[in-house]
């Protein structure tokens, strides 16, 4: 297939596994993760940084990778959904979004699930209020809210109660 | 009599089947499937929103290495009369190719033009830019009222609609109709009120864009997959409009991050088909965020006049309501719903209702979560309130005293079967948010809502797995949590475990056709295919034990997932192990035109508090009531509750499309177009009343509608009794009501 030749090669550390691509210099990360790695549940709701449907960490910073040149994350640490579930094992906050049926069409849960534990890292004592400020960037259309910040409240409070054991 | 009155595993929360795929990121969604050796399309678009196209040159995008294919509205056979059925209602082709692409009219901003398919999303926007196009602009209209003034450019030169043949309009539509004597009914009324209320155009606003993938083989095979509501509408849809027999088109349903009603239509998928045809390679396209916004789907903006009258003693007597709906630049037939349903919650003898649409040059409307019905019903309810105070009756006693209820009939003729509505009012009386005083500045505000719900087209099958797991096949997409209705709904009538069972979206060649997943009506009308699949599969496991134990299969009784006869059993697993002896696979299928629907009610309550010197409104609590016949998974039942409770309390207070005097949306983007986000909400409430649907066998009505239609008059008059200024003018954004108390 024909495709832009001016490359760029760049290695990072995706999900904890060191990887190497090759991008052109104005391809944002989002793309990259997508198209040419196949990550595909990093998903693109609006490309202008309003949805957070694409919120990846990037050395544990939560960030939007529709806004980050995939030439920028270089040396860097990126974790994206696929990187969540521990050896097949669910995110305290993955459980809790399945058992509160805190998604409807989905499309928006990969990037709650990530703005989410990056939340709960934070703080992991959040009020709903605060639970509420940190998703405010995390677009969804279906529940209301409702029941994800039920969940990610519940998730909060079971992993406090697994750290204290 | 419901067929089912005892559930066991109906009404409980099992996690959904396809939940893992979705909350680890594997769930495929439209834009998550790659085809070998696919191109990619991009799309040319108006700068105008009405103009005529004196030509267009492809030659030197064509030209351009790594350009496969370039097409334009000449493309498309011409639409003709023909008209399509399509699930909410049926659309005149003359109406939707335009949607797809113009045939030498625009008549909205960012229509589609040409398009292009290439190499790489970068070339084939590049060689995108290099088609010119000749236009002769023409003068644009985007207000509706100004679009009927005398001196309004006229977008369809064309168009009679029936009654009006004097000479073209931007009318669209006009629907009138009447029961009893209105206008001598007022008479009888101690009390009368008149008011004009208004809602803006907006968005679904579903936060997964358009996209597809299609690949024409050397046959002439098209294999679509896309983001849809419902992929046999797809392959009807993209048929007529490129042509191609739609036997020759599959389509495959991709996992859909939400649709709301917007995505019941076709808009990438016949560019991507026949650019496709044209390059011999696969073509993938997806919609930009801000086209999105620009030319798909918004629902009408309306403005309703509404007229009531009331005895004393709190009696509706008469209503006069005349609804007038933007229609944008071709007919989405909005007018007929609010005309229709205006009245639907009240017993009224003698009323009026009248629709209108207009042509604005603004894109189409499309479907939006109960179509056109919340636009009305902000006028009728918030009238029905302001009438209580003016009779100083509790706005819920009010509404009690009049509710509709079985034998009572609407102005669409029919008489209600058990309805849910006096049910819904009840609860909400005695609710303890609507028992607790109301805050110190804050207002509260009440209101009812209904929609008709659909039934239509659904067909589903049944494979019982050797090992006594089964597959369930149904060809309606799974838009928010239907796959763990119908496995609990399989799970009810086998009696086996709810883990046992797989439910999947087939292809369009794999399964019986199924309407779109809209009109509420999925549970309803897809449950009752895979119900009866389920029954004939009881039925025949029974037959067959009967043979084993040779006895008459009217003694052997079936429970608990196994069939019985004195001390015999055999389970549900045994008799899928023994199939190929016993008689061959277990395969049971079932299609119906579901009779069963029913209408469902809702009543919200809202309390809000309003920053008087910002503007700014909170929604402090919030309860949405609501009567779901019988909820097969609660969970989901409440979360569309609580969904449509947030659309509608979004349109009520921020949403709205904002066009400069050249036909431009100004806020194409989630920025501007701000939807509510997780702190500008409270937890919603949900109080689930069941009235059993009598037609359907466990009782099911739809839900996933009403819950938008109360949100926008309940908000309204929180608003009003925290702040103190009535507006009928939505949305209630901080600069309109810093300027009516500024005003005051």
């Amino acid at each position: 297939m024909n495709k832009p030749l001016n490359k760029m090669a760049v290695q990072a550390t995706i999900n904890g596994e060191p990887t190497a691509f090759l991008c052109s210099p104005g391809q944002v990360l989002a793309d990259v993760l997508r198209d040419e790695l196949e990550l595909i549940g990093t998903k693109i709701g609006c490309n202008t940084g309003d949805c957070g449907a694409c919120s990846v960490l990037v050395n544990d910073r939560l960030v939007c990778a529709c806004l980050v040149l995939a030439a920028e994350i270089e040396g860097q640490a990126v974790q994206t959904i696929e990187g969540v579930a521990e050896g097949g094992v669910l995110h305290p906050v993955q459980q809790k979004l399945l058992e509160h049926a805190g998604l409807q069409c989905g499309i928006c849960t990969p990037g709650v699930v990530v703005a989410a534990k990056a939340l709960i890292e934070h703080n992991p004592n959040p009020t709903e209020e605060q639970a509420r400020y940190w998703l405010a960037g995390n677009l969804c259309r279906c529940t209301g809210y409702d029941k994800i910040i039920r969940a990610v409240l519940d998730a909060a409070q079971q992993m406090r109660e697994e750290a204290a054991v | 009599m419901n067929a089912y009155q005892e559930f066991s595993i109906i009404g409980s929360r099992p996690v959904r089947p396809d939940g893992l795929d979705k909350v680890t990121g594997r769930a495929r969604y439209g834009a998550d499937l790659n085809m070998q050796g696919q191109i990619y399309g991009h799309i040319v678009r108006s700068p105008h929103a009405h103009a005529i196209i004196e030509s267009i040159d492809t030659s030197q995008a064509l030209a351009t290495e790594g350009v496969l294919a370039v097409m334009t509205g000449a493309d498309l056979p011409e639409p003709g009369d023909s008209v399509l059925g399509g699930g909410e209602g049926a659309i005149a082709l003359k109406d939707l190719s335009p949607m797809v692409m113009s045939q030498g009219k625009v008549l909205f901003h960012s229509q589609a033009v040409a398009a292009v398919a290439a190499t790489s999303p970068e070339l084939a926007a590049q060689a995108a830019a290099l088609i010119e196009v000749s236009y002769q602009v023409l003068p644009a209209v985007t207000d509706m009222h100004e679009a009927l003034g005398a001196d309004a450019p006229i977008l369809h030169a064309d168009r009679f609609p029936d009654g009006f043949p004097e000479e073209p309009t931007n009318l669209a539509a006009h629907i009138s109709l009447e029961v009893g004597e209105p206008d001598a009914a007022f008479e009888r009324a101690d009390v009368v009120i008149e008011q004009t209320y208004s809602v803006p155009m907006c968005h679904q606003g579903y936060i997964e864009p358009h996209a597809c993938v299609a690949r024409v083989d050397a046959a002439g095979q098209v294999d679509l997959w896309c983001s849809t509501q419902g992929h046999f509408m797809v392959a009807q849809y993209t048929a007529a409009l490129t042509g191609i027999d739609v036997g020759k088109v599959k389509v495959t349903a991709s996992e859909i991050g939400g649709g709301f009603g917007g995505k019941t239509t076709v808009y990438l998928e016949p560019l991507a088909v026949v650019l496709a045809q044209k390059s011999g390679r696969p073509v993938k396209m997806i919609m930009d965020r801000g086209d999105v916004f620009r030319v798909t789907g918004p629902a009408p903006g309306a403005q309703t006049r509404v007229k009531l009258g009331a005895t004393q003693d709190g009696q509706l007597v008469a209503a006069d309501v005349e609804c007038v709906m933007d229609s944008g630049a071709y007919s989405g037939n909005p007018a007929s719903f609010p005309a229709f349903m205006a009245t639907a919650c009240y017993k009224l003898t003698d009323a009026r209702s009248t629709g209108r649409a207009v042509y604005t040059n603004k894109p189409k409307i499309h479907a939006y979560r109960a179509p056109s019905v919340p636009q009305v019903t902000l006028g009728f309810e918030l009238a029905m309130t302001e009438l209580a105070a003016e009779l100083g009756m509790d706005p819920l006693a009010f509404r009690l005293k009049n509710a509709v209820e079985e034998g009572d009939v609407n102005m669409m003729g029919a008489p209600y079967n058990r309805i849910g509505l006096r049910e819904c009012l009840e609860v909400a009386s005695n609710h303890a948010h609507y028992k607790a005083p109301v805050a110190e500045g804050e207002g509260r505000g009440v209101a009812a809502g209904y929609w008709i719900n659909a039934g239509l087209q659904s067909s589903a099958t049944l494979n019982v797995l050797s090992d006594g797991h089964l597959s369930i096949l149904t060809g309606s997409p799974d838009i928010g949590g239907s796959r763990a209705s119908m496995a609990l709904m399989a799970a009810e009538v086998l009696g086996i475990p709810f883990e046992h069972i797989h439910p999947q979206i087939a292809a369009t060649d794999a399964v019986g056709h199924c309407d779109v997943t809209g009109g509420s009506r999925t549970t309803l009308a897809t449950g009752q295919a895979v119900i009866q699949a389920a029954e004939q599969c009881v039925a025949e496991m029974c037959r067959r034990a009967a043979a084993e134990w040779k006895v008459e299969v009217g003694v052997v009784t079936w429970s608990q997932g196994a069939a019985h006869y004195g001390e015999q059993s055999l389970t549900f697993e045994a008799l899928a192990r023994r199939a190929g002896t016993m008689g061959g696979p277990l395969t049971f299928s079932s299609s119906l035109t579901a009779s069963s629907a029913a209408p469902s009610f809702g009543v919200h309550i809202c309390d809000a508090k309003v920053d008087k010197e910002t503007g700014r409104t909170t929604i402090t609590r919030y309860t949405t009531i609501q009567d779901a016949g019988k909820a097969i998974h609660p969970a989901y039942v409440e979360g569309q509750m609580q969904g449509g409770a947030a659309q509608g309390i979004g349109w009520a207070l921020n949403e709205e499309y904002l066009y400069d005097e050249n036909g431009v949306l100004q806020n194409a983007g989630f920025l501007d177009y701000r939807i509510p986000v997780a702190s500008d909400l409270p937890f919603i409430d949900t109080v689930i009343v069941e009235v059993p649907n009598p037609l359907h066998p466990f009782g099911v009505k739809g839900v996933g509608e009403v819950p938008i239609v109360p949100p926008m008059p309940a908000v309204a008059e929180a608003v009003y009794q925290s702040a103190g200024v009535r507006l009928r003018d939505m949305p209630l954004n901080p600069p309109k009501i810093v300027a009516a108390l500024q005003e005051q």
